[in-house]
């Protein structure tokens, strides 16, 4: 099958490699149709993500038809048409039972801090992804689900993980009917934390980026007040003035280790990979949220470490709430928000690009090129 | 009276007050964690069962078993593979154990591209790395960043081959 083959930071290309195969009674084997490159992707392109190994294929975004399943499976057949989590959860542990998906604790042998993700290093367990013809999806009963008969598959694609990222985001921030949200990022996360932020009652939605486009898009689609980071000298004191010199009640960090924004943190955390990522998002939103606030997290960064203003979350009080979204616990409400129309899913997808062309796709969402805000790889034999 | 070691677990139920405000409501993890789905503690659950794997699996000494399911791309190999191994000495919370990792990505980077050659294959590096994409949406950008690499590339060997030029004239230190 051809597969997306990562070659080192900043080098992907499309390879020859063996179709996968059943290693475990309840796994199956998915025939891709659509593939997403997700903002997170990048840190694994950039080489942020500590054990990235050459030969991986990336891809945690992705919907497909069951092609073959495991011995022990039985909720899916040959020739459904199925979404399938970013989480590899197998339903069962003690986490899993706690609904926390993302936290499996039988599907990653290489770290207990995540459980298994599709091709996101062997640090989220070894798993080639979904940016291929054919995947292997350990966990066949739990995480995949049908999609329904009404449902576009360009939506479908995205309930993967961009639209319970965002959501889970706002849900951590534990939004209050009234409150001020400030979301950092104006990738397809923070738009959808954004759009979700209001479905729990926000009573103002700001966004911070540095690309007008997405600023633009973020305005008309969620909608929210946006500004352009680059035109503030300091982040604090400008929320401060925008919340009457309190703070915003919620700060949501949608960017992660690969946030712009500070020379020294992106020569520290990016160029020199001292710290685990740039931070600076992170730093925004601790010292722009009010006392007594909550910071939700949901950008990435890597495992080791970063410098943040730890002790102003102990003199402010607040809450700091994070983690990999638990997908299969958000989904029932999401479906219902999509056919419902509170959230369209698909009009984030500006790039539709054959696997053949992954090494420019790759290139064009990282470097910002053409507008780019969320590129699909579609496989030849997934149409 | 035997001496109590520090690391003895302590009966919560023996400290004076234990869980005398604990209010339900009052948790700030809702709703990501339904505590009321699970009472065990501690690994007791019913294990999926055991993949079973013909490449070697590294594992995180923080774990009481290896989980059930793993994948199985891109095993550890050659000079990578190693530090890779030494790296899972150290548990998730030693800065060591990252800092290999992250020094076996470089050099499993650098094996690729020995493979690759190894194989006959000379890697299309500019397209792997997108540069078709940039043509087509930043040609300008392009145009200024290779001129910028192709000065910089020309000066530094100019800078070189006059050193080299310098120093085939400088006389030979004599040792007395």
């Amino acid at each position: 099958m051809l597969a997306a083959d990562y070659r080192g930071p900043g080098r992907v290309r499309v390879s020859s490699k063996p179709d996968p195969v059943i290693q475990h009674p309840r796994d199956a084997i998915v025939r891709v149709t659509r593939s997403c490159i997700c903002g997170s992707d990048l840190h694994l392109y950039h080489g942020l993500v500590p054990d990235t190994r050459v030969g991986m294929t990336f891809g945690h975004e992705f919907c497909g038809i069951v092609e073959e399943v495991g011995s022990e499976v039985q909720n899916l057949k040959p020739g459904d048409h199925v979404l399938v989590p970013f989480n590899i959860a197998c339903g069962q542990c003690h986490f899993c039972k706690q609904g926390l998906f993302g936290n499996c604790h039988e599907s990653n042998p290489q770290a207990t801090a995540v459980g298994g993700i599709f091709g996101y290093s062997h640090t989220a367990g070894g798993y080639d992804g979904g940016q291929a013809e054919y995947v292997r999806v350990p966990y066949a009963d739990v995480g995949p689900t049908l999609i329904p008969d009404w449902m576009d598959p360009d939506d479908a694609v995205l309930l993967t993980d961009v639209v319970p990222t965002g959501y889970q985001a706002a849900e951590m921030g534990g939004i209050q009917m009234g409150d001020t949200v400030v979301v950092f990022g104006a990738g397809p996360v923070g738009i959808m934390a954004a759009r979700c932020a209001w479905l729990f009652g926000a009573g103002r939605v700001i966004v911070i980026d540095r690309e007008e486009y997405r600023l633009d898009f973020a305005r008309r689609y969620c909608p929210a007040e946006v500004y352009n980071f680059e035109e503030i000298e300091d982040m604090a004191v400008f929320i401060k003035k925008l919340t009457d010199h309190l703070g915003a009640d919620v700060c949501i960090d949608a960017v992660g280790g690969d946030a712009s924004g500070s020379a020294i943190r992106t020569l520290l955390g990016k160029k020199l990979k001292l710290e685990a990522g740039s931070s600076i998002p992170l730093h925004w939103a601790i010292n722009s949220v009010k006392k007594g606030g909550i910071v939700s997290i949901v950008g990435v960064y890597g495992p080791t470490g970063n410098m943040i203003p730890i002790g102003n979350v102990l003199n402010k009080g607040l809450t700091v709430r994070a983690n990999q979204a638990s997908v299969k616990r958000l989904l029932p409400r999401l479906i219902e928000h999509v056919r419902e129309g509170r959230i369209n899913p698909k009009e984030l997808i500006t790039h539709r690009v054959p696997l053949e062309d992954v090494g420019d796709a790759y290139h064009m969402f990282s470097a910002k090129l053409d507008e780019c805000i969320k590129p699909v790889l579609y496989p030849n034999r997934g149409r | 009276m035997e001496q109590q070691n520090s690391s003895q677990r302590i009966d919560p139920a023996s400290v004076n007050g234990w869980g005398v405000d604990a209010d339900p409501r009052n948790d700030p993890t809702y709703p990501m964690r339904d505590r009321s789905a699970d009472t065990e503690t501690g690994m007791n659950w019913e294990p999926p069962p055991a993949q079973k794997s013909e490449v070697e699996v590294l594992q995180s000494v923080e774990y009481k078993r290896r989980p059930a399911v793993f994948g199985t791309s891109s095993p550890p190999s050659g000079i990578s593979g190693m530090v890779r191994r030494s790296a899972f000495a150290y548990s998730e919370s030693d800065w060591r154990h990252w800092l290999m990792l992250l020094g076996a990505d470089r050099i499993n980077m650098v094996e690729g591209l020995v493979e690759d050659f190894a194989r006959g294959r000379v890697p299309n590096v500019p397209g792997e790395m997108g540069m078709r994409a940039e043509w087509r949406h930043n040609k300008d950008g392009l145009i200024q960043k290779v001129a910028i690499a192709t000065t910089v590339t020309l000066v530094a060997a100019a800078l070189l081959g006059r050193r080299r030029s310098h120093d085939r004239y400088r006389p030979r230190r004599t040792i007395r």
